[in-house]
């Protein structure tokens, strides 16, 4: 009451007062826009930028470059065909191994553990996801290379030699290093972060269709595999193609254990190399403006393009669910 | 089977509902397998830095610099390269992630195109590939200016930053109650203020969280900064020139044949997975008390 005689004198100037209101308004939401835009600017110098740098590339080698199965520094003749090959081979078998692994560990978290045990395994799950794939590359390097030369691949050759059909796959000195190793590696760092999304699809499913399953009589079992899988399969899916986009463009896990040999072969036992890989190792050792970096540059346009085309996926499918 | 039926008597026996018992058990098994295997791999990674890294995790590793192999010489130059790349990155991305997090959030419905478009973008820069995001900085920051810097490092780093903030901003100031909104409307702030100071207050745990988490993200990062900020074998204050790191340093140094290197290399791996972890558990026990 006291205070309302006081402010009658600033009440003359009140029109004034909101303009500048509006004004500041329109200046902060100018500003975060801004910030917006300069998001939106940064991807699209990021595609653009390499489509650009790769251009030398792709004019001298043709669309084909992607197709070509040399890479030669030396007659200055590049194709992506090994680097791609090696990508997709490693990811498929990444993907393939952690799927299974992320899908029995979300089913055990949410349906079996017990609420205390299933709160500290999925912390140690999610530190796993969290470990630098530096690390991983290292741990790969120092403890899966020797294991795979000194044990799988022995054990492989001794057995499956006269096999037709897997001895091709298994054919080559026993490095230890090759696609399945950069696999089972890139499974390692895949499966936690695939675990994290389908835990959260599972328990976003509304209780009451698990309840009224177990009301049923239904085993955890059935309720998982006849309820919750259905209800979330486009979250299962978009959890696998996420795990397959980080799988594709790991760099420093899969450059450890890889071999770095840019070659195409059906044996996931030689050394090979990936997109990623040859990137981080050529890129530093090719002179600016040479064929070879743009040809390292075409690679990363493809890299991007294939990225870019798993997280579409992945969203779209995540966007059903939801 | 027979055993089945003699454990529940009272009912007729259901061959199928032992079946389906079976699998259940088959199935509990294979998904604690999985989720073993998992914490075995956590376990062995740990094991593997703990007993190779803690060797070389001396005075010396942490408080001299690089030098040639065999003259002892430590890390103290690339975590000091880390901690300056890091904190500038932060440093950029925090500010940019906050405010494009904010525009999404506050004016960004979805009817908004372009909102939704940036939404999009930011999803895409989070799961790009990193070495593709150092590629891009090397041709903007680095080809142009015929040498390589810090400040080129960093801006990768920020770059990869930026999504993770915008996306735990944007989610964190959703779950301000509208209510909230309101109650400074009606006391007549400002749209503004009430987003600075009512909501992105009441959210500041969660935005926090995000920072940090971009924070843990970024430590760890190596291909970004291999065709950036290179590496640099002594002390390096200067953003305009190379500057060493030590997740770059320690790819460097495993690949080498040198043992002392090797051993640093490790005691190097050993300080960021320990750093990277302890950011990770730190934000998810305040994230569990906020």
């Amino acid at each position: 009451m006291t205070l309302a005689p006081a402010r009658q004198p600033e009440k003359v100037s009140v029109s004034e007062h909101t303009e500048k209101r509006s004004n500041a308004d329109t200046a902060f939401q100018a500003v975060v826009g801004g910030c917006s835009l300069l998001v939106l600017i940064v991807l699209g110098g990021l595609v653009v930028l390499m489509g650009v740098g790769g251009q030398d590339a792709f004019k001298t080698f043709g669309l084909g470059f992607a197709f070509r199965d040399v890479w030669n520094p030396v007659s200055n003749e590049y194709g992506a065909w090994a680097p791609l090959f090696g990508t997709i081979i490693s990811t498929l078998i990444g993907v393939l191994i952690a799927t299974p692994l992320a899908f029995g560990t979300a089913f055990w978290l949410t349906a079996i553990a017990p609420p205390k045990i299933s709160a500290i395994v999925g912390t140690a799950v999610q530190l796993l996801a969290a470990v630098p794939s530096i690390i991983f590359g290292m741990w790969g390097f120092f403890t899966i290379v020797p294991f795979m030369a000194r044990h799988v691949q022995p054990f492989m050759m001794h057995h499956f030699r006269h096999v037709p059909g897997i001895n091709m796959l298994i054919h080559g000195a026993p490095f230890g290093t090759g696609l399945m190793t950069a696999g089972l590696v890139l499974a390692m760092m895949i499966a936690p972060f695939m675990t994290a999304v389908m835990r959260d699809v599972f328990s976003a499913m509304p209780g009451m269709l698990r309840e009224s399953a177990y009301g049923l009589g239904a085993t955890r079992w059935d309720v998982m595999w006849k309820v919750v899988v259905p209800w979330s399969r486009s979250g299962m899916i978009g959890a696998i193609v996420l795990g397959m986009g980080r799988a594709l463009g790991e760099t420093m896990a899969v450059t450890f254990v890889i071999g770095n040999v840019t070659a195409v072969g059906w044996s996931l036992f030689a050394p090979r190399s990936t997109v990623a890989s040859l990137i981080a190792l050529q890129f530093p050792e090719s002179p600016a403006g040479s064929l070879r970096l743009s040809s390292l540059l075409a690679l990363g346009f493809i890299l991007m393009l294939l990225s870019f085309a798993s997280l579409s996926l992945a969203r779209m499918l995540r966007g059903d669910s939801k | 089977m027979s055993n089945m039926t003699t454990l529940s008597p009272g009912w007729a026996p259901n061959p199928c509902g032992a079946r389906r018992r079976r699998k259940d058990r088959v199935a509990t098994i294979l998904g604690m397998i999985a989720a073993g295997i998992l914490v075995l791999v956590l376990t062995s990674i740990l094991w593997t830095l703990l007993a190779r890294g803690i060797v070389g995790l001396s005075a010396g590793a942490l408080f001299k610099p690089m030098g040639p192999p065999g003259s002892g010489g430590g890390l103290a130059n690339a975590i000091l390269g880390s901690v300056i790349q890091t904190a500038m990155a932060l440093a950029m991305a925090t500010p940019l992630g906050l405010g494009c997090g904010i525009y999404l959030s506050e004016y960004g419905s979805k009817q908004n195109r372009f909102a939704s478009c940036v939404r999009f973008v930011s999803d895409v820069l989070m799961s790009v590939p990193s070495i593709l995001v150092g590629l891009f900085v090397y041709q903007v920051l680095v080809a142009p200016f015929g040498h390589f810097s810090a400040f080129a490092g960093s801006v990768a780093l920020a770059i990869l930053a930026v999504p993770i903030i915008v996306r735990t901003t944007e989610d964190m100031l959703r779950l301000v109650p509208v209510s909230m909104r309101e109650a400074g409307a009606a006391l007549g702030a400002t749209r503004w203020r009430v987003t600075l100071f009512l909501c992105l207050r009441s959210a500041k745990t969660g935005v926090l969280t995000g920072i940090l988490l971009a924070l843990a993200r970024v430590s760890g990062e190596t291909a970004p900064l291999l065709f950036t900020s290179l590496g640099n074998q002594n002390w390096s204050f200067s953003l305009n020139h190379p500057m060493a790191s030590l997740p770059v340093t320690i790819y460097q140094y495993a690949g080498a044949s040198y043992d002392d290197w090797v051993q640093l290399a490790w005691a190097g791996a050993l300080l960021v997975t320990l750093g990277v972890l302890a950011i990770n558990i730190a934000v998810r026990f305040s994230a569990r008390r906020g």
